[in-house]
């Protein structure tokens, strides 16, 4: 049996957008609230994105997607389906995409669906989107990763649950500024981190979301990828991974063999933290600003719960006009308004006044 | 909640839906039945670019109660682009960076929620623009 994922029909990324809110946290201002600055030079990541006062999933949903849609150049009409994933829908039951779909002009002849997985959330749309144009349901799918992730104040999660989004358009191969090269995903019932239902703030298993969850998913996913395209890291120009912390992806890429040069661009965690289900997706955009016809992407994600997915791309030449057509990923990281810890309180609802 | 308005606005609050009039080619915003200049009753619906320049704005501190959750915010009087000035909260902008005559741009925000059950209300907002070269 093949484990590889491929529809038979050749498709791939047909425009990509991303966006990071404009605010930032130093993790200093975490550690001084709690620990006394006890850890403040061991910060898992020096600062990370905050979403203002009017920003949630389903804003941040819509900039990343008007940005997809500048660089795809198509007719929003024509896309015929909308996947969200996310695991800070603002509603529990109303899906993200319809209100996406109303603002970009895709509604009414679409499908539109929330999907959950953690942090893989977005790969999750988008292997979906890719089976879905794959398969000729519909020409063009808009896929979807975005956070405004939960974190409980003083737990270790606050320094790095951060917020951002990215949007992929899947469309034919021939329109495509990166090519489908092959999938693969990988999934375990492994309780590394979790939110209840009604929970205001997910549990996590400390050190456990390590070993067992994180490099165990994502290498098992990428190495059975790999050797299906029978592909080595040194193949590829660029990879990025999920980045829960500034870490972690460093450690997994060596575990697999990949170098520290092929993680240049996309490795965003230190800059603006773990934006979840944004988090290797946004990492992508960063890639794709940069990458060059003929260049080779691998992309893989990991989701607590637990599982990864891996995708190998190729870079065609649509992208170097495509890149321009809208706002690169670097704009938002450099669009930085810092806060002190009064303000997040305030920015993220942690203040109950009643 | 009052969830048949915010589903009857959403063309205008989701993308700056307005009037053409098909007579003499006004433009109205928010949309109007009757043409301001020529009085005719003609007209077609009109898609704002979003881009527009800073008229004039205040900072409200003391607002209506649902907004009360995002005080202190800002309000501006907008020109747009196409010659029409209209009325919109800014937002995301860097403290002392706000200057009558600035380049703006429209995004979609969180207006209000209707309290902790009912729906969350989208519309345009207005920020500095982001990426001059980049037409939209």
């Amino acid at each position: 049996m093949s484990k590889m994922m491929k529809p038979s029909r050749d498709v791939g990324i047909v425009g990509y957008g991303a966006y990071i809110p404009a605010y930032r946290l130093p993790g200093t201002e975490i550690s001084e609230l709690w620990r006394d600055g006890q850890d403040n030079k061991f910060l898992p990541v020096k600062q990370k994105s905050v979403p203002g006062k009017d920003e949630d999933t389903t804003t941040m949903s819509i900039e990343a997607a008007q940005n997809a849609l500048k660089r795809a150049k198509i007719n929003p009409a024509k896309i015929r389906a909308i996947w969200v994933g996310s695991e800070s829908h603002p509603y529990a039951v109303k899906p993200t995409g319809t209100v996406v779909a109303e603002v970009l002009g895709i509604a009414p002849d679409t499908l539109a669906a929330d999907m959950e997985f953690a942090c893989k959330a977005g790969t999750e749309a988008m292997q979906a989107g890719f089976a879905f144009v794959g398969s000729s349901m519909g020409e063009y799918a808009l896929c979807i990763g975005a956070d405004t992730a939960q974190g409980r104040p003083g737990d270790a999660l606050e320094y790095t649950a951060a917020a951002g989004g990215a949007a992929f358009i899947i469309g034919p191969a021939e329109e495509s500024l990166a090519v489908l090269e092959g999938s693969y995903s990988y999934v375990t019932d492994t309780p590394d981190f979790f939110r209840r239902a009604y929970q205001r703030y997910p549990e996590h298993g400390n050190r456990f979301t390590g070993e067992p969850a994180y490099f165990k998913h994502i290498t098992s996913s990428v190495s059975a990828l790999l050797e299906e395209l029978k592909l080595k890291p040194e193949d590829f120009a660029y990879v990025v991974f999920h980045q829960p912390n500034s870490k972690f992806p460093l450690k997994v890429g060596k575990m697999l063999g990949f170098s520290k040069e092929q993680q240049k661009y996309g490795l965003l965690s230190p800059s603006i933290g773990n934006t979840y289900a944004g988090a290797s997706v946004v990492g992508l955009t960063d890639i794709l600003d940069h990458a060059k016809p003929g260049e080779r992407i691998l992309i893989s994600s990991f989701g607590s719960g637990a599982g990864s997915d891996t995708f190998s791309f190729m870079v065609t030449s649509k992208i170097t006009k495509a890149a321009k057509l809208a706002p690169k990923t670097k704009t938002y990281i450099d669009r930085a308004i810092p806060i002190n810890y009064a303000a997040y309180a305030r920015l993220r609802k942690k203040i109950i006044k009643e | 909640m009052d969830i048949p308005r915010y589903w009857r606005l959403k063309s205008q609050r989701y993308r700056l839906q307005g009037r053409r009039c098909t007579d003499c080619g006004s433009l109205s915003f928010p949309p109007r039945q009757v043409c301001m200049k020529c009085k005719s009753r003609n007209s077609e619906p009109y898609e704002f670019k979003g881009k527009g320049k800073l008229y004039s704005y205040t900072t409200i501190y003391q607002s209506p109660d649902r907004f009360e959750q995002i005080i202190p915010y800002v309000v501006a009087l907008v020109d747009l682009e196409e010659g029409v000035r209209i009325t919109a909260q800014l937002t995301d902008y860097f403290p002392e960076q706000l200057e009558i005559g600035m380049d703006l741009e429209m995004v979609i925000r969180q207006i209000y929620e209707d309290g902790p059950r009912g729906p969350i209300l989208y519309g345009y907002k207005f920020r500095p623009i982001l990426c001059p070269g980049i037409e939209s």
